[in-house]
């Protein structure tokens, strides 16, 4: 018999009310934020799911007509555009953040002087929101009066920089606003991983003989993998979730060349009131986001059983 | 053939100065034990030979080769660190083969010093494993393994044991000794730990606040400490100081101290005094060195003074016992045979071994 089992078979004393309302104090506080947490999440995944299977408009309805809408939607060529930016964007973002925030994080690693400033400077860009990021940045895109016309100002008038206004390639116009926006957020947390690595190893690994490149790559690198991990997965569902950065940047445009998913379901839905297939389009980013932070899930739990066998 | 030379090493961080001239030499093949307080700069000390910190001035010499400005890795030392610094995610034979992998050593030869080494610390089950799966114990003999391999001039330890728990450290220390007497190699091990280095160690530098205090074989800093510091910091329980009076006592010189019942007692001065001597001296003696008085004992040795002296407090350990006693207005610690045990409140008459007795400058705390 476990012990809890013990504790049930006695019969209770009456307790004085203070003490019961003490233990319950926890689930009280936490209730409320546990059944917004589950309506939100469980409940309205479920009904989105369910009127992705509807023939729902302008408004929801319920007449159900199975995979019809994921069908129009797949054969939607704007939706295919949105789903493959989705993954160029995604793949290009976190790696380009990850290594350009990776290398800034070791250039500042090495002691540089005024190294509080530069890890200021560095992070703004996380302070400011993505519109403005957008906004600022469609700026500098701007053919007309932006670095193309900076440049041409001093005197090369032949340079042309019209990345975000030439329709292949201006999803990179997005990609390079995305990496610096999350680069400082990425070097802050390798930084820190950096910092928190025990300086006898980096002491020892120097009587080795090892070089600085080889320290960072065979000993502090793989002591701070897990960051690696974390930085990956915070900054895919920012990327699944991009909206506002390219309604800011391109508005989706030239044409439909950087649409993204979220921003074709928001058109749906709210644009043309088709709530049917707007949901299914937001199912599949669900899906998209599950493929990775599924495994990343069920990784992280076994590290922790791994860990806790070894004591 | 490897020797260390320390000639006026200075070390500043910032506007602190924490090492303040250190002299220092090892001889070929020899333990040299740095001992201090926490704080006074042993690892500092450790890190500027080992060429991980830099030196302010002075200089360090290895085998007469100066190398204040030779990066770690080209000064052919082995450090032993007190978090061991085992690399957490290589294997045990990758942490062993790191170094020898930086310097690419061929594979052959790297599997045969591992071998060798893993052999003689009988850490062979591990070499497998990574240090998140191994005791403390283990983790301590994979870092001596990983110096080891190296086969240097120098091997540098900073607090190898103080990790461990009483019974592994003593074990730990055994094993440290017989590895130094099989391997032979020059090597300065900072403890704060005294017993540690005075079983290990042929010579002993005693450091505070930045600098040497003495050093000399561990006897004679035993024996013979150079100040009050040295004389305090080695031995457990510690010196007693007592301040006392020097006179003249039928002829030869004595220091009156006052007894249990009140009266003066006056205990002669078996050393040989500098004319010079202060009228006022502080009187050291070590816990072993006080008894209960007997005349037996007073033949065997001649040192031997007497004086009452009440019992404040009984500490028995089990192979020994403390006492408290109160003498010449201050309390004393002696050390006693568990059968001669005094009892609390008693009133002793002590022998006291004067010929091992130190006496020390009130003013500048050196040894007379
Ligand atoms: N990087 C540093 N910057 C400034 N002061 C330092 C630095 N490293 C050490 N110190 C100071 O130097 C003094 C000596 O430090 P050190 O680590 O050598 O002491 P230690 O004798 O090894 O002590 P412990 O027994 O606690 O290890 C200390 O007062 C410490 O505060
Ligand atoms: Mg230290």
């Amino acid at each position: 018999m476990s012990n809890h089992d013990l504790i049930l078979s006695v019969p209770a004393p009456a307790r004085p009310w203070r003490e019961r309302l003490g233990s319950a104090m926890p689930l009280l506080v936490l209730g409320p934020s546990l059944v917004a947490s589950f309506v939100y999440v469980f409940v309205f995944t479920g009904w989105t799911l369910y009127i992705s299977l509807s023939n729902s408009s302008l408004l929801p309805t319920y007449g159900f007509v199975g995979l019809d809408n994921y069908a129009s939607l797949w054969a939607n060529r704007r939706w295919n555009i949105a789903y493959n930016n989705l993954f160029l964007f995604s793949g290009f973002y976190i790696v380009g953040s990850m290594a350009v925030g990776l290398l800034l994080a070791i250039l500042i690693d090495q002691r540089v002087r005024g190294e509080a400033a530069w890890r200021t400077i560095f992070l703004y860009p996380l302070a400011v929101s993505f519109i403005v990021t957008g906004t600022v940045w469609s700026w500098l895109y701007n053919p007309v009066d932006g670095i193309q016309a900076l440049v041409r100002g001093f005197g090369w008038t032949s340079f042309s920089f019209a990345l975000a206004s030439d329709r292949h390639y201006a999803i990179y116009a997005v990609i390079i606003t995305g990496v610096w926006q999350a680069s400082g957020f990425a070097m802050a947390l390798f930084l820190a991983g950096l910092r928190s690595v025990d300086q006898d190893l980096i002491k020892a690994a120097q009587i080795d003989g090892a070089s600085t490149f080889r320290i960072y790559r065979k000993v502090l690198l793989p002591t701070i993998a897990p960051i690696f991990l974390a930085v990956a997965v915070i900054q895919i569902q920012f990327a699944i979730k991009t909206f506002d950065l390219v309604a800011a940047l391109t508005k989706g445009g030239p044409g439909i060349s950087t649409t993204f998913p979220a921003i074709y379901v928001y058109d749906l839905m709210f644009q043309r009131g088709q709530i049917g297939e707007g949901a299914a389009a937001a199912i599949m980013m669900l899906a998209a986001l599950a493929v990775v932070l599924v495994p990343y899930s069920f990784w992280v739990v076994w590290r922790r059983r791994k860990e806790a066998g070894h004591g | 053939m490897s020797t260390l030379t320390i000639r006026s090493l200075r070390k500043n961080f910032g506007a602190v100065e924490v090492l303040k001239g250190i002299d220092l030499e090892a001889q070929n093949g020899e333990f040299i034990a740095l001992v201090g307080p926490s704080g006074c700069g042993k690892s500092t000390l450790l890190a500027m030979i080992a060429g991980l910190e830099s030196v302010t001035s002075g200089e360090i010499r290895i085998d007469g080769r100066l190398v204040n400005s030779v990066a770690p890795k080209d000064r052919d030392i082995a450090m032993v660190f007190q978090s061991y610094a085992l690399y957490p995610t290589m294997t045990v034979r990758e942490n062993i083969t790191f170094g020898m992998e930086s310097r690419r050593v061929p594979k052959p030869q790297q599997d045969e010093a591992v071998k060798r080494v893993a052999a003689f610390l009988q850490i062979e089950p591990l070499l497998g494993r990574k240090p998140g799966q191994l005791s403390g114990g283990q983790r301590q003999r994979v870092a001596m393994g990983r110096a080891l391999v190296r086969d240097p001039k120098l091997f540098l330890f900073d607090e190898p044991l103080s990790n461990l728990d009483a019974k592994l450290r003593v074990d730990m220390r055994t094993e440290i000794k017989k590895l130094h007497n099989r391997v032979g190699k020059t090597t300065v091990y900072v403890t704060h730990d005294q017993v540690e280095a005075m079983t290990l160690a042929s010579r002993i530098a005693v450091m505070h606040q930045g600098e040497v205090q003495q050093f000399d074989e561990p006897a004679t800093i035993y024996n013979r400490p150079a100040n009050m510091f040295v004389a305090g910091f080695m031995g457990s329980p510690a010196m007693n100081f007592l301040p006392a009076e020097l006179s003249q006592e039928g002829g030869r010189p004595s220091v009156a101290l006052q007894s249990a019942d009140g009266k003066t007692a006056s205990l002669p001065i078996v050393q040989a005094l500098a004319s010079d001597t202060p009228r006022q001296l502080i009187l050291g003696i070590r816990p072993e060195h006080i008894y209960r008085f007997d005349p037996d004992l007073a033949r065997r040795k001649p040192g031997i003074a007497q004086i009452d002296a009440v019992v404040e407090l009984v500490e028995p350990t089990g192979a020994e016992t403390m006492a408290v006693l109160r003498l010449g207005g201050k309390e004393i610690t002696g050390r006693f045979d568990p059968d001669g045990t005094p009892r609390m409140g008693e009133t002793v008459t002590l022998g006291i071994d004067m010929a091992r007795a130190c006496l020390f400058d009130p003013t500048t705390q050196r040894l007379i």
